[in-house]
């Protein structure tokens, strides 16, 4: 099963992000160092959240400043990192990819995590979309060795 | 002058893995044409077929997304960047 690493740093900033932008939906982009090509995502290793605008400024529907990105986009070129996905949160439902999220996946080897924010708790999770086809992955907060850690300070 | 094309992850596969690839022309509808002949991997991905900006693709030159400029038609200078960028949307 493919899994998601993620420094418990970046997991308080999502989960902090989303509360902050209530009653909207909140985004952002996801970063981490790149593995080899050929495999079936960019990396596995989130590093840094980028938060985002939401430029459709609802609480049903996100859109990523693209400036925001543009910027994020940059930024990972500069720090030898690579894009792995992309964060949003579901204000009201569970966070399962609604058939919106399906259909506009931009990229395969992408990430998607969703922060469900309709229960007391808010709760992460992370999934593969290819063509239409879900599949949820594992996602594994603050695993990261030293290498990782150092790269966050 | 070529000028430099910042490509997404999804199009590098279409450019040999590179990130930045060059394209020449004198506005941003001929940059992009010069780079899709140069990778024609990325046909349709980025104009279609009637000419027009692909509505999930956004195009900035330097930071400005040219859907605010003269779109396709807007002029470049020597030392300016072209970014691509899938449009990243949901519910
Ligand atoms: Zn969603």
């Amino acid at each position: 099963m493919v899994m998601l690493v993620m420094t418990s740093d970046v997991y308080a900033q999502i989960v902090a992000y989303c509360l902050e932008r209530l009653p909207e939906e909140a985004c952002g982009m996801l970063a981490g160092p790149a593995v080899e090509q050929g495999t079936a995502h960019y990396g596995n290793e989130a590093c840094t959240f980028y938060p985002a605008r939401n430029a459709a400024g609802s609480a049903r529907l996100y859109t990523v400043d693209p400036l925001d990105y543009l910027r994020a986009d940059r930024d990972v070129e500069i720090r030898g990192l690579v894009i792995l996905g992309v964060v949003h949160s579901h204000t009201h439902t569970e966070p399962y990819p609604s058939p919106v999220d399906i259909d506009q996946a931009p990229d395969p080897k992408w990430h998607y995590v969703i922060v469900g924010l309709g229960r007391p708790l808010p709760s992460m999770r992370t999934y593969s979309i290819r063509a239409g086809q879900v599949i949820e992955e594992e996602l594994l907060i603050g695993g990261l060795g030293h290498r990782q850690a150092q790269l966050i300070i | 002058m070529p000028v430099e094309i910042r490509l997404p992850s999804i199009l590098r596969v279409h450019a040999d893995g590179k990130s930045t690839v060059e394209g020449n022309g004198s506005t941003v509808g001929e940059i992009l044409e010069d780079m899709v002949n140069a990778y024609p991997g990325m046909d349709g991905q980025i104009v279609t077929a009637d000419g027009s900006l692909h509505k999930f693709v956004n195009v900035y030159l330097n930071d400005d997304d040219i859907r605010y400029l003269s779109n396709l038609d807007t002029s470049v200078s020597d030392g300016d960047t072209i970014s691509i960028l899938p449009a990243v949307a949901g519910g």
